[in-house]
């Protein structure tokens, strides 16, 4: 409309990159959830002034090199073992916010007991769980998470139940868990769900730094590479299959 | 009567055209650009003068390319 305009300056500012973001390009697929899941970590850590005393884990997976991004302290675990490195690391420094970054395949593969037995000892530590139901990385074989009937390259003919077993449902598992106090599933295929989950990941990070024992977030995520999709297609594929497998909301919050 | 319009600025550089904000925004502002960045991407831009600086766009972004403005019109 003419003479309708906006002036660029700072009281007219509504969203910014957060400047806990490195410079670096991320190395993740366009369109990939982990960019905006790194982002929503590194917003929540900004905005509660703990930059300085923040020490991520990263696992093995795709976010393995989440430290390239996010200007906080990290260790990078072998894969798997994220939760147990960071139950050393919160003993040994009760004052850090320590926090797990986790794909499916380190989480709720090769690290399950790491991750189980954490919770159930319930360590003061916040795990953020990104389940794209796939091995991204080593490029989209199936995992534990992997929908029935969904195709992978190691089941190209789609999960079957009597070969491959059951989507593991680990976020519902571990809500029966006396050590966890906070068990949420979020998403990021909308803005409303990427708003809505960077509440649930503030609420996680309060949990912890109040010394609650277990807050564990579930991202359900795309891997638009591995599935072989666009990413605005694996957005919808997301709401239209993921989520009736892996509904978000609170599992528990006590 | 009194008017929100916004505006965004995309880091063309940084963006990896994913789609993901054009198809986000609730006001078709975005489109990806025929011209690419020194990457080979189709960046994406503003296309009309439709935005109201909700920052949907930008809370989508993956890689964070995305500043958004907004002015009431007196
Ligand atoms: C001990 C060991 N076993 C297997 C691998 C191979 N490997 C690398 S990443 C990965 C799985 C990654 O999947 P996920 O955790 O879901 O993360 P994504 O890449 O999907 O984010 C595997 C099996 C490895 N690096 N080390
Ligand atoms: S392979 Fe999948 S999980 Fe890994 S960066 Fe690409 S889209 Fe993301
Ligand atoms: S700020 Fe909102 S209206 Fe403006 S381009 Fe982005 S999504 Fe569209």
């Amino acid at each position: 409309m003419a003479g309708l305009k906006v002036e660029i300056k700072k009281e007219n500012l509504v969203y910014k990159r957060t400047e806990l973001l490195t410079d670096n390009t991320m190395h993740y697929c366009p369109g990939c959830s982990h960019g905006t899941i790194n982002k929503l970590v590194a917003e929540v850590v900004a905005e509660l002034g703990i930059e300085e005393s923040t020490i991520g884990i990263t696992p093995v997976g795709c976010s393995a090199f989440a430290y390239n991004y996010i200007d906080i302290d990290w260790i990078q675990a072998a894969h798997g073992r994220a939760c147990a490195v960071a139950s050393a690391v919160k003993r040994l420094h009760p004052e850090k916010m320590v926090f797990t970054y986790q794909g499916d395949g380190d989480l709720a593969a090769i690290g399950t007991g790491e991750s189980i037995h954490a919770c159930n000892r319930g360590e003061n530590i916040t795990i953020i769980y990104v389940n794209n139901a796939t091995y991204g990385m080593t490029g989209g074989q199936m995992s534990p998470t992997t929908l029935m009937g969904m195709k992978t390259t190691t089941s190209p003919q789609g999960r079957d139940s009597s070969l491959h077993g059951y989507p593991f449902k680990i976020a519902d598992m571990v809500a029966h868990l006396d050590g966890v106090s906070y068990v949420t599933r979020q998403s990021v295929h909308t803005a409303a769900a990427t708003r809505k989950a960077k509440k649930a990941l503030k609420k996680a990070f309060e949990k912890s730094l109040a010394n609650k024992g277990v807050s564990f977030i579930e991202f359900v995520a795309t891997c638009s590479s591995g599935w072989k999709m666009s990413p605005v297609a694996s957005n919808k594929w997301l709401e239209d299959n993921m989520l009736q497998a892996y509904p978000v909301g609170d599992l528990k919050d006590i | 009567m009194a008017k929100i319009k916004g505006v965004i600025i995309v880091d063309k550089e940084r963006c990896k055209g994913c789609d993901v904000c054009v198809s986000s925004c609730p006001f078709g502002v975005l489109e990806l650009s025929t011209m690419v960045n020194s990457k080979g991407y189709n960046y994406s831009q503003m296309v009309n003068e439709d935005c109201i600086g909700c920052a949907n766009c930008a809370v989508m972004c993956p890689d964070s390319c995305i500043t958004v403005y907004r002015q009431k019109q007196e």
